[in-house]
Parts: structure tokens; C-alpha cells; sequence
């Protein structure tokens, strides 16, 4: 039994733990997916590779070491868990927060296993300048960049210890300013060319392979030349707000029932949900409904 | 004398069990969206969360010891909600106090043993078990929670890590040739009040199952009052089996979790 008590000002939703919404829904699938979960023998042969997810005893049976379907290639074998942290590969798009400043570098929390690093030497400067960085330059770091900054960047390679290292070398990267970060599972972000999408409704959409997703309240395209480290805090109409709010409801409930999130999904979701006020969006049957119906227009 | 659960009414227990059944097991995975792993376990009546967070970065205390480590930092807290017990008594703290520091311990023992931590050089890995109803076997439920909390992290572990424990009571000690099966699987807070010897142990049991070696499976002993040397084996392998029983179950209900995932991976094609 749902309680609302609706008067004016409020509108709250009161209910009990076992009136909770599943949001999986079932979907027919060809093939059956097989699980292996941790512990479980994949295989005795030694003319297998363990990927990740796998280990080999010391039997020399090759076993799962996480839960999730079983990946194969050729002869390499990895399972693959839904949920994880972040594994970063070069080239991925992700949205990290400045935790540290340091000489030459700035910490960043990107949802991996360690904090990544971008180094001083990877970013534009202010001006476009290119020149080496000089004692001035690492002592005005937080004058670009400080703890709790959003920033979008691209992973540049990988240390040896699985920490990665960024850049914000091309003009689309850099500091984000007003908008919205949620954070959702990786697994949930849907490989693409491109992961910058200006959606028709005027937000900018930014899916980091990483799980976090940005979305910008700058309906303006703005000048990126001086680096990307300028902020553009002008006041956001309240349609505009009401575009992101709305995006960002659709979106935390595509992730809750588990639909990848690429621009498709998202457009779709946030078409479907234009009969429900924004409001509504947060109740659990109507981010079902909205997921099913997105689902539906999806698989056609 | 006659304790609680004496083999008297036809070889039942005070709650109609037999004497190597164990209670009822439900779990949930993925109970907080905030962290990275969590489960809920119910065993019986004992009740308990576990969340794990990380690996990420260390932060606090950690941070010293962990830029030299090649393995990764395994942090655990047990702790036991004030109103975790049922008879109108609190807890005083809920944490901090010898026993839960003990198990606290033995939990990070146990964890650390399972967890392939060359995987996670110079990070961290937290994880909080909170009890939320006590009713017998605590720590082996609290184990179980913790494994799954991992599993639903998605942190690779060599195996589950299953706890299960198994009483004697004093009053059948040394009785053994009557026929009777004088131990009892998976107490309960009546039964373990008994006069009594509670041998908690957690093994992997899939290892165990497949290697018979007698040898570093056994993670964690666990008992409370004095057991003679030469029980002790007949004791481990009917724990052990009680073990290979819980991870049938638990295996099961991950593999059902896992179902509702499917849909991501049935669009990606």
C-alpha cells in the first residue's frame, strides 16, 4: 500500500520494504548466458590463457575468480564481472575529481583501483602556449586546477602499478563547469566512437568510460582556446535546469534496470519520459515504466 | 544433565531441526547503491550487512605502509548493532570492545586469504560487517556476508570463503559409543547458551572438496571453551560438510543474481 501525503508543498512517498519495485525486468535472449561465479573449474586443459577474472590452482586448473558470463577468445579465457571499478584502457573517455595537488601532478579520482595522475606536462596551458613548464607553472597549479574540480580527460597510458595517467590536450577536454555528475557501474557505459554527445534537447551529455556521466547546463558552445581551465558560471534558465534534471532522473533509472547508456538510450528515455512530470520521474514504477518502454524502442 | 538440545525428542532439536541441518539461509546482493559490494544475510534469525568499498585509493592510516606494498591493504570492521541482542539488553558500544576487535581480525584473516591481493598493489580494500540480529553463529554468517559483499564487488577471490560452526555439548562429551550423534550443526543463541563447545571454522570448501589435502584450508578456529585434542577431527570434516552444503546454497543465489544483469549484455550484441 502506497502512502502519499500530498498537500501543497510536499509531495512525499512513504512505503514499506516489501512494497520495493524490482527493476529487472526479463528479456528473451537466443542464447542462454552461462555464469561462473568464484572458485568454479572453466577448464582442465593447459592449452588455455587466463584473461582476467581467472586464475590456475596449483592443480593447474584453470578457475573463475569473479562472478560473472565467460569471455572467450580464441583461446584466451576471461569472466567478466557486472560490477566492478573502473579498468582503465588508453584512449577511454572518463570524468574525475581533483583530490591532490601535487608537484608536477594532480591526483584525480577517476573510480579506478588508484587515484590516476595528470601530470602537469599533459595539459594545455592557458594562452595554447606550448613550452616546457617552468618553476612558475607548478607553482600556479591551483590556480588552474583545485581539489573538488570536475574535469573530462582522456587516459594516456597506463603505469606499471594499473594507475593511469591522463591528458587534457584536446580543446573538448578539460574543466567542467555547471552541470550534473552521476555516478553509475562502468559496465553500464556503452562503448562508442564518440562519448560527447550535444543532445536535441540542448544539454551536453558526456558518458566517462569510467561510470561517471556529466551533464552540462552550458547550452552555449563555449570558447575553449584559453585551455579549458576558465568556468563559465553564468546564471542557467530554469528550462535549461529542468532539461538536466529531467536527463538525470532518466538516466539513474535506466541504470537502475540495468540498460546500457549510450545517447540512443538516453534520447529515447528522456522522450518516453515527457509524459511524467520531473518529479514523478524519482518514483520507482515510473522509472520502471519509462525503462521498459526505452527497452522496447531499443530492441526494434 | 539434560541440556537444550539433548537428542530426546525423536532425534530432533529444541526448534526441529535435525542434528546436522542446518537453519534456512536468504541473502540479497547488492543492497546499497553506494558502495562498490554489499550483501545481506539471513541465517535463521541472525541478521547481518556487509559492504565492502574499494579498491581505491588508501586514505588515513594506511597511507604510510602502503606505498612500499606490493599487496594490497585489507581493512575490516566487525561491529554489532546495540540492539543486535533479543532480550531488552543493549550493547553498550557497538564496536571496540576485545571480542568484536578479535573478530575483526579473524575476519581480515580470513579475507585476506581469500582475496588475490597481488591484483590490488598499493590499494585498499574495506570491509564493514554489521550485525543486526544475533541468534548463534555470528561470525560464520558475518564470513559469509563478507564473501558475498566481495563477490558482488566484483574482487577476485580464489574461492568462497564459508564459515559454519558446530557444538558439542558437555554433557555428551566422551559418550560417543551410545550411537547417538552427539554434535549440532549451525546453533543457535538457545543452544550455544548451553553448556557447550562451539568449534567455528571457515574453509573453502570447492578446494577442499577437490584437493582432500588436510593441510591450509582451515581459515579461522574458533572455540570458546575446551575441546579435546581428538574430537577435533571428526569435528572439522562434519563442519566441513556443513560448509560444502552452505556454498551449494549461496552459490545458487548468486548465480540467480546474476540473471538480472543479463539484460545489459543482451543489448550490447
Amino acid at each position: 500500500m502506497i502512502k502519499s501525503n500530498k498537500t501543497e508543498q510536499c509531495n512525499y512517498l512513504i512505503r514499506l520494504a516489501t512494497d520495493r519495485i524490482d527493476h529487472s525486468f526479463p528479456c528473451n535472449q537466443d542464447q542462454q548466458l552461462i555464469f561462473f561465479t568464484p572458485g568454479e573449474e572453466i577448464s582442465t586443459q593447459p592449452d588455455f590463457l587466463k584473461g582476467h577474472g581467472t586464475y590456475v590452482d596449483q592443480q593447474g586448473i584453470l578457475r573463475a575468480s569473479v562472478a560473472g558470463p565467460l569471455e572467450k577468445v580464441n583461446k584466451l579465457i576471461s569472466v567478466k564481472p557486472y560490477k566492478t571499478r573502473y579498468q582503465g584502457e588508453i584512449g577511454d573517455v572518463v570524468i574525475g575529481r581533483i583530490t591532490e595537488v601535487q608537484r608536477k601532478r594532480w591526483k584525480v579520482d577517476t573510480n579506478a583501483k588508484l587515484d590516476s595522475a595528470l601530470l602537469l606536462s599533459s595539459v594545455n596551458l592557458p594562452g595554447g602556449e606550448l613550452r616546457r613548464r617552468s618553476v612558475e607553472d607548478e607553482q600556479s597549479m591551483r590556480r588552474y586546477l583545485q581539489e573538488g574540480d570536475l574535469i573530462c580527460a582522456e587516459v594516456q597510458s597506463i603505469f606499471a602499478d594499473g594507475s593511469l595517467s591522463l591528458h587534457t590536450r584536446v580543446l573538448k577536454y578539460g574543466k567542467l563547469s555547471q552541470g550534473i555528475m552521476l555516478k553509475v557501474s562502468p559496465a553500464l557505459i556503452k562503448r562508442q566512437k564518440t562519448h560527447f554527445h550535444n543532445l536535441t534537447n540542448g544539454a551536453c551529455l558526456i558518458l566517462g568510460n569510467n561510470g561517471y556521466v556529466w551533464i552540462g547546463a552550458n547550452f552555449t558552445d563555449v570558447d575553449r582556446s584559453d585551455g579549458g581551465f576558465t568556468q563559465d558560471l553564468s546564471r542557467v534558465r530554469q528550462e535549461n535546469r529542468e532539461v538536466c534534471a529531467r536527463l538525470r532522473n532518466c538516466i539513474l533509472g535506466l541504470a537502475k534496470s540495468n540498460i546500457l547508456l549510450s545517447d540512443t538510450s538516453v534520447t529515447y528515455a528522456y522522450e518516453e519520459s515527457m509524459k511524467y512530470n520531473i518529479r514523478e520521474l524519482l518514483q520507482p514504477e515510473v522509472q520502471l515504466d519509462v525503462a521498459l518502454l526505452t527497452h522496447q524502442r531499443l530492441v526494434l | 544433565m539434560e541440556s537444550e538440545f539433548d537428542i530426546n525428542q525423536g532425534g530432533l532439536r529444541a526448534d526441529g531441526r535435525r542434528p546436522l541441518e542446518l537453519r534456512r539461509i536468504r541473502m540479497r546482493l547488492g543492497v546499497f547503491t553506494q558502495a562498490d559490494g554489499s550483501a545481506y544475510v539471513e541465517q535463521g534469525k541472525t541478521k547481518i550487512l556487509a559492504t565492502v568499498y574499494g579498491p581505491h585509493q588508501p586514505r588515513g592510516k594506511a597511507i604510510s605502509s602502503s606505498t612500499k606494498d606490493v599487496k594490497g591493504i585489507v581493512n575490516c570492521q566487525y561491529s554489532s548493532a546495540v540492539f543486535s541482542f533479543g532480550a531488552a539488553e543493549r550493547k553498550k558500544k557497538p564496536r571496540g570492545d576485545r571480542k568484536s576487535q578479535e573478530a575483526s581480525q579473524q575476519l581480515r584473516h580470513a579475507m585476506e586469504a581469500i582475496i588475490n591481493l597481488e591484483l590490488f598493489a598499493r590499494s585498499q580494500i574495506d570491509i564493514f560487517v554489521e550485525i543486526l540480529q544475533m541468534d548463534g553463529s555470528e561470525f560464520c554468517v558475518a564470513v559469509n556476508a563478507a564473501t558475498l559483499a566481495l563477490i558482488d564487488a566484483g574482487i577476485s577471490i580464489k574461492d568462497y570463503a564459508i564459515g559454519c560452526s558446530i557444538t558439542v555439548s558437555d554433557s555428551l562429551l566422551g559418550e560417543d559409543d551410545d550411537g547417538q550423534c552427539t554434535e549440532i550443526l549451525d546453533a543457535n543463541w538457545v543452544e550455544e547458551c548451553c553448556p557447550s563447545v562451539t568449534l567455528s571454522i571457515v574453509a573453502l570448501p570447492k578446494v577442499v572438496d577437490e584437493t582432500e589435502t588436510k593441510s591450509s584450508v582451515i581459515l579461522t578456529h574458533g572455540s570458546g571453551q575446551r575441546l579435546h585434542l581428538s574430537k577435533l577431527e571428526p569435528l572439522r570434516i562434519k563442519a566441513l560438510q556443513g560448509c560444502k552444503d552452505i556454498r551449494t546454497i549461496i552459490d545458487e543465489a548468486v548465480k540467480n543474481h546474476l540473471e538480472i544483469f543479463s539484460i545489459a549484455t543482451a543489448l550490447d550484441k
